[in-house]
């Protein structure tokens, strides 16, 4: 009795290790299938771009693409950014700090994309309307955006996003 | 019928749509021959094969691009750019001669134990079917890496459809869609190669309909006679086809990963071309019996019907061996004979891949004539003069018993075995 | 016992077609082609990896050689960390190169130095213009060149180190050169490598043969840059399948042993 009852339970470890090492190669052989609808290669290496910033003037506005999307890189004047610094913090929908959102003040960088719907804000040409703040307005449902990118009025209910980027050097900026 | 369940959600959705019945009646019930032997399990390995190539067609059509300008491009890029794009690559190409491999085999295999023969007909009909899928398909999936060998191979087989009398011409012309293999033809062949895999497991399953009406052929062909002749699918079977499907893969990786062009073809690294035609153009080595047979013939239309006629024959195999003994184990010269047709594929197959001159067309025209021989003089002449061994009661016994007789025509459906 | 014996003479048989009918798609010689030796590569083999310093020295030549006249599509200057080099090596070896890009805000296309993220510059905008410039014969790409020739790596290797004087008998036309290895013997390419032609960085001296060896190391790499990840996956995928099948086998024959 006792010889069967062992033989069972070393029957029962082969079938549970035989069921466990399978599931261990099945999951190995899914993993694959998925990770390759992850961006490829060739994408990732697009996902950060070098822009040149001794291109740009003060009081200019200049689209680049970036991962498929418009960043609005614009030279503020002295006094887009005083009036960006002086806006009280209370007074905004989506609370933050202009010092917060650049990193040397002259220079503002965003993902020109409106947090409401997608659209993209207008501006960024001189003869753009700039909306009530002089920042940049959204065509498509009318939010206004300040000199630093904040949302001030309309239905979009967060400040235009700050991508992650970093200073190569004194005029060269790297996104992504 | 219906089998009961502990579980309550699965007798609630049992009782309204039977599912669970059917899996149990199918897999765990159904009850199979206790003496299949390793070469029963190319059957449950060709439905794997087809899952794999699926799955991987499916995940390569996410990144291939089908556009003679693009395709060349795009496939290089899955091969170096795409997560594991190599690796999904390398098991479709070398999926595909496994997938054929593995349905040889299968063939073969039908053709010693005749389990083509009543009343198993139009199982081993279907099977046809799905060969010619196949075979189709494979074509179409060769073309669209867009190199040299996809080209030319595309050319040359769509061509082979101008040898019909008077309206050849316009048929290739409607299969190109223009005046040569080019972007059209690069499209539909696209289309098409994404839809018969979908068509080829729609005939594998009547495919598997009609093997369950009868159940499994066996070694010894003869018929289930009682519950001792059997065991049900589920464990037994379940687990000696995961035991092949092991080693089927560790074949199968040692060519994916060590040896991943093996089975291909230089020439197919180098894009498509119209204006410069490869040295030599071999098609790959699963068409080669087909090829040799073709270029076998020196008549461009008795080419064609030739090589056509290499299939359509197996289609009336079951009329043409008209021996009352299904397995090649009881008919003596058969068994010879059998070994013989074995040979001379593998010989056709040789031969296809040679160049189409001197010895090497002598030797296709015998190698075509004995394959046609063998099926339509041959065989039925052996079912007329072979006096077959005697057969074993059953299963369970399968000691002589002394002109045992024959069973097979007399099978009834396997509802009625219990 | 028998019948195993069997089995296995049948499985070997079939074996044997599949043998013959891979192979034969390969063995198909060109005529007047030559005996082409095999050689010892550092990537033969199933633990085989690519020579580093070999890869670096033979980028060296493709690059300061080969470049002028033969493309190297489908590889990226990024693909080249694989090679040993560094962001800012790979950012120098781009810049280097003249990238063709726009159109600008005027409609103008533009050129600018080349980017990590940029496939190599072919030296020819298209094949007429590589036919034009070599009297009429077309350098192909490098990029799959040792895939897509059969017995790659040992052709490109005899190819390049087999110009010798033509016999005596065999008149090369103007323009042709005689290569003992090449099909027919005839090729519009001119010697390509000289003793010394390069200069290595880490003092390996720069024979004709060294130099062939190096290059064609960097052009095996080119066609299968992904080599060295798939044969160690395999050995893991091929290891975990014995002892997955080897479980299979114990549980099969514990399911079967009541099976009489």
């Amino acid at each position: 009795m006792a010889e069967t009852q062992q033989g069972e339970t070393r029957r029962d470890f082969l079938y549970i290790a035989t069921a466990a090492v399978g599931a261990v190669g099945a999951g190995s052989a899914i993993w694959p299938l998925i990770d390759q609808m992850n961006p490829a290669a060739d994408v990732l290496a697009l996902s950060s771009i070098e822009f040149d910033l001794s291109t740009v003037e003060p009081g200019m506005a200049v689209t680049v693409k970036w991962r498929g999307k418009p960043v609005f890189v614009r030279y503020r004047t002295p006094e887009e950014i005083t009036s960006a610094e002086a806006v009280p913090l209370d007074e905004l929908p989506d609370p933050q700090t202009d010092a917060s959102r650049v990193q040397e003040a002259k220079y503002l960088i965003l993902v020109g994309v409106c947090t409401h719907l997608g659209c993209v804000p207008l501006g960024q040409k001189a003869s753009d309307p700039r909306g009530d703040y002089g920042g940049w307005f959204c065509p498509c449902h009318g939010s206004h955006y300040d000199t630093s990118g904040r949302i001030r009025k309309g239905p979009a209910p967060l400040n235009l996003f700050v991508p992650a980027y970093e200073f190569v050097s004194d005029t060269t900026v790297r996104i992504g | 019928m219906a089998a009961k369940f502990d579980n309550a959600i699965v007798r609630w959705i049992d009782h309204r749509l039977p599912i669970f019945s059917f899996m149990h009646h199918e897999l765990h019930e159904y009850p199979t021959p206790k003496n299949l032997s390793y070469w029963w399990n190319f059957g449950s390995l060709a439905g794997i094969a087809l899952v794999i190539m699926i799955v991987t067609g499916i995940t390569l059509a996410m990144h291939y691009t089908p556009h003679v300008d693009y395709a060349f491009d795009s496939v290089e890029r899955i091969m170096r750019d795409v997560n594991y794009g190599w690796l999904i690559r390398y098991l479709h190409t070398n999926g595909g001669s496994f997938f054929f491999i593995v349905v040889y085999i299968h063939i073969f295999r039908g053709m010693y134990y005749g389990s083509y023969k009543a009343p198993r007909e139009l199982l081993w009909m279907l099977g046809v079917v799905i060969l010619l899928l196949m075979m189709a398909t494979a074509f179409m999936g060769y073309v669209l890496p867009w190199g040299q060998m996809s080209f030319w191979g595309a050319t040359v087989i769509t061509n082979l459809f101008s040898a019909i009398p008077v309206v050849g011409q316009s048929i290739v012309t409607w299969l190109w869609g223009g005046f040569s293999v080019d972007n059209a033809t690069l499209n539909r062949f696209y289309s098409l190669h994404y839809l018969l895999p979908f068509v080829i497991v729609g005939v594998v399953i009547l495919h598997m309909v009609a093997l369950h009406r009868f159940g499994s052929n066996n070694p010894l062909g003869v018929d289930v006679k009682s519950a001792k002749d059997q065991i049900p699918f589920h464990p037994y079977y379940t687990i000696k086809d995961a035991f092949g499907l092991g080693v089927f893969l560790i074949f199968f990786s040692a060519f994916v990963f060590f040896a991943p062009n093996y089975l291909g073809h230089p020439d197919n690294y180098i894009q498509a071309n119209p204006l410069v035609t490869p040295a030599h153009i071999v098609p790959e080595w699963y068409f080669l019996p087909f090829y040799a047979v073709l270029r076998a013939v020196p008549d461009k239309l008795g080419g064609v019907l030739l090589m056509f006629g290499s299939i359509a024959v197996l289609f009336i195999l079951p009329w043409l061996d008209r021996s009352p003994v299904r397995s090649g184990q009881f008919r003596p010269i058969f068994k010879i004979f059998f070994w013989i047709i074995v040979l001379d594929s593998v010989l056709l197959t040789y031969l296809g891949g040679k160049p189409a001159e001197g010895g090497y067309v002598i030797a296709a025209r015998f190698a075509t004539a004995y394959y046609f021989m063998h099926f339509l003089i041959i065989l039925p002449a052996l079912s007329i003069f072979e006096t077959p061994k005697p057969l074993p009661k059953s299963i369970s016994e399968p000691v002589i018993g002394g002109g045992g007789g024959f069973a097979g025509a007399t099978a009834a459906p396997k509802e009625n075995v219990r | 016992m028998i019948a195993r014996l069997k089995t296995l003479a049948a499985a070997a048989v079939l074996a044997a077609a599949l043998g013959i009918g891979g192979g034969a798609g390969n063995a198909v010689a060109a005529t007047g082609s030559a005996e082409i030796p095999s050689r010892d590569w550092s990537f033969d083999g199933v633990f085989g990896a690519f020579d580093r310093a070999a890869l670096q020295r033979g980028f060296q030549v493709y690059q300061e050689v080969c470049a002028s006249c033969h493309a190297l599509s489908y590889v990226a200057y990024r693909h080249l960390d694989a090679l040993g080099y560094n962001e800012a090596e790979i950012k120098a070896i781009a810049a280097a190169a003249e990238v063709e890009d726009g159109p600008n805000d005027e409609g103008e296309m533009f050129m600018r130095p080349g980017k990590p993220s940029d496939r190599f510059v072919s030296p020819f905008p298209n094949e007429q213009a590589a036919r034009a410039a070599n009297g009429g014969a077309y350098p192909p790409d490098l990029a799959l060149i040792v895939k897509a020739r059969a017995n790659g790596a040992n052709y490109a290797h005899a190819l390049l180190v087999g110009y010798v004087d033509a016999p005596a008998d065999v008149k090369i036309p103007d323009g042709m050169y005689y290569n003992a290895s090449f099909p027919g013997h005839q090729i519009a390419m001119p010697q390509p490598l000289n003793a010394d032609g390069v200069e290595y960085g880490d003092g390996t001296p720069a024979s004709i043969a060294q130099q062939a060896e190096d290059v064609v190391t960097f052009l095996a790499w080119a066609s299968e840059p992904e080599m060295e990840e798939r044969k160690t996956a395999g050995v893991m995928v091929i290891l975990f399948l014995l002892v997955f099948t080897g479980l299979l086998y114990a549980s099969k024959r514990k399911i079967w042993a009541d099976v009489h």
